[in-house]
């Protein structure tokens, strides 16, 4: 934000490049996140998040989603800012939080299918989406009566209903058992093998994801301390 | 459209399958209106004089009620996250949102006023004016509701702050809703009353888009 659009243009000769941050500083209420944070990915490459609680690696994947504005750097899609056409980067971006975004009273066909028609998709990909989490036999129960890693495993087969070159996934395997992890990342390479992109943060080695992507310690990224006297002002 | 009409379908069905929390509305609108006369005495000439004016306060404090709810519960479960990045703009969720708070909070309110009018006395013949100024009026209660309930997601006690935001917007709503009425039980044209609430809700529309969607927006950082 507030670059120089010449910078940006620049940029164009390099169509690898898909997603592209410089520089990229956070603030959240004031306090300042991370500072300095550089990284590019191509399409189909990942990145992980590591670093200790803390450290910034949701914040930084909120503002990847657009959901915090970008304090200071930029932030480039093919060379673009992405500031320039919000509305454009929400329709290319998937993101899962911390919260599973499930209705009590609506059962997981209900739910994904909601999904599917918001992003304009038929509802084939709704049940492929339930396969593959193994979720079919759920299918026609309540929200309410998921367990945990049920609920878990519903928010990612979200993921699969309406297809989005970025992925944005904060600790998505908390909560999941073995067999569904293993679907996580076939459903990770699938989306990978057709271009797409991820950025996730975790704690965890998931063999097959972690060992092939991108590493960015958020420790690194610390911003300076804030002045003392500033602060007493 | 498709993907308005789907976030609303998808309101419609959480709301009945939850439909005790529709009825409460009602419940709590017929019984708002019903106090009224125990706390005033039963002369007919006086309940027939305050009558369109309780119609009008129990309606508003009855969309109050479930207000609050209307974004807090997309924000707690995470799927306010969710919608934002969806197709639809920020604007759009707004007014969906709204629209499926007057189908399930406003519409059915307006069906239950005739029961009110009876208890106060009001002539047949008013039932339609009354019907068609709580038609547009509850409308434009659920935009500024939507508005106020998104501007106090972030809040701390947005339940408190949320009526003292939405309630001084709805003076206008309360005093051409009952005006209308009131004309017509005079004798009056109430056209007039019932031009300028549809020019409310005209009003209420964008305001409720962009305020609501500068909430929802701010909510999410």
């Amino acid at each position: 934000m507030g670059t120089p659009n010449d910078m940006a243009t620049g940029d164009e000769s390099l169509p690898a490049r898909q997603l592209e941050a410089r520089e990229l500083g956070c603030l959240r209420g004031g306090w300042p996140i991370f500072a300095g944070v550089t990284f590019a990915l191509s399409a189909g490459e990942a990145l992980v998040l590591v670093g200790t609680n803390g450290s910034g690696k949701s914040s930084l994947l909120r503002l990847l989603a657009g959901y915090l504005p970008v304090a200071a750097g930029e932030l480039l899609w093919r060379g673009v800012p992405l500031s320039k056409d919000p509305d454009l980067h929400r329709s290319r971006t998937r993101y899962l939080g911390h919260l599973d975004a499930i209705k009590a009273a609506l059962t997981p066909r209900e739910d994904l299918s909601f999904w599917a028609q918001l992003h304009a998709q038929s509802d084939r990909r709704v049940e492929a989406a339930l396969a593959a989490f193994s979720l079919q036999e759920l299918a026609d129960r309540p929200g309410r009566m998921l367990s945990a890693g049920q609920r878990r495993r519903l928010a990612l087969a979200r993921l699969t209903v309406s297809p989005a070159p970025l992925w944005l996934l904060d600790e998505p395997t908390v909560g999941l058992d073995t067999a569904s992890q293993k679907a996580l990342v076939a459903a990770i390479a699938r989306h990978r093998a057709a271009g797409g992109m991820l950025i996730m943060a975790t704690h965890q080695a998931l063999p097959g994801v972690t060992d092939a992507a991108q590493r960015l310690d958020m420790n690194r990224y610390r911003p300076l301390p804030p002045d003392p006297e500033a602060l007493l002002l | 459209m498709k993907s308005w009409l789907a976030l609303i379908g998808r309101d419609l069905r959480l709301a009945w399958r939850q439909r005790g929390d529709l009825f409460m509305a009602v419940s709590f609108f017929l019984l708002v209106a019903a106090l009224f006369p125990f706390a005033l005495g039963p002369e007919p000439n006086l309940l027939l004089r305050i009558g369109p004016g309780v119609v009008w306060v129990a309606a508003l404090l009855a969309l109050l009620l479930s207000l609050e709810r209307l974004f807090a519960l997309e924000q707690e479960d995470g799927s306010l996250d969710l919608l934002l990045l969806s197709p639809l703009p920020a604007e759009a969720i707004v007014l969906a949102k709204a629209a499926s708070h007057w189908l399930t909070t406003g519409l059915p309110l307006v069906l239950a006023a005739p029961i009110v009018a009876l208890i106060y006395n009001l002539p047949f013949d008013g039932y339609g004016v009354l019907l068609l100024s709580l038609l547009l009026g509850t409308a434009s209660l659920s935009l500024f509701g939507a508005t106020g309930a998104a501007l106090c997601l972030g809040a701390r006690r947005g339940g408190v702050l949320l009526p003292l935001l939405v309630l001084p917007l709805a003076v206008p709503v309360l005093i051409f809703g009952t005006a209308a009425v009131d004309a017509m039980l005079a004798g009056l044209a109430a056209r007039p009353h019932l031009l300028l609430l549809s020019a409310l809700l005209l009003l209420a529309l964008p305001i409720a888009a962009f305020a609501g969607a500068a909430g929802l927006r701010q909510a999410a950082e």
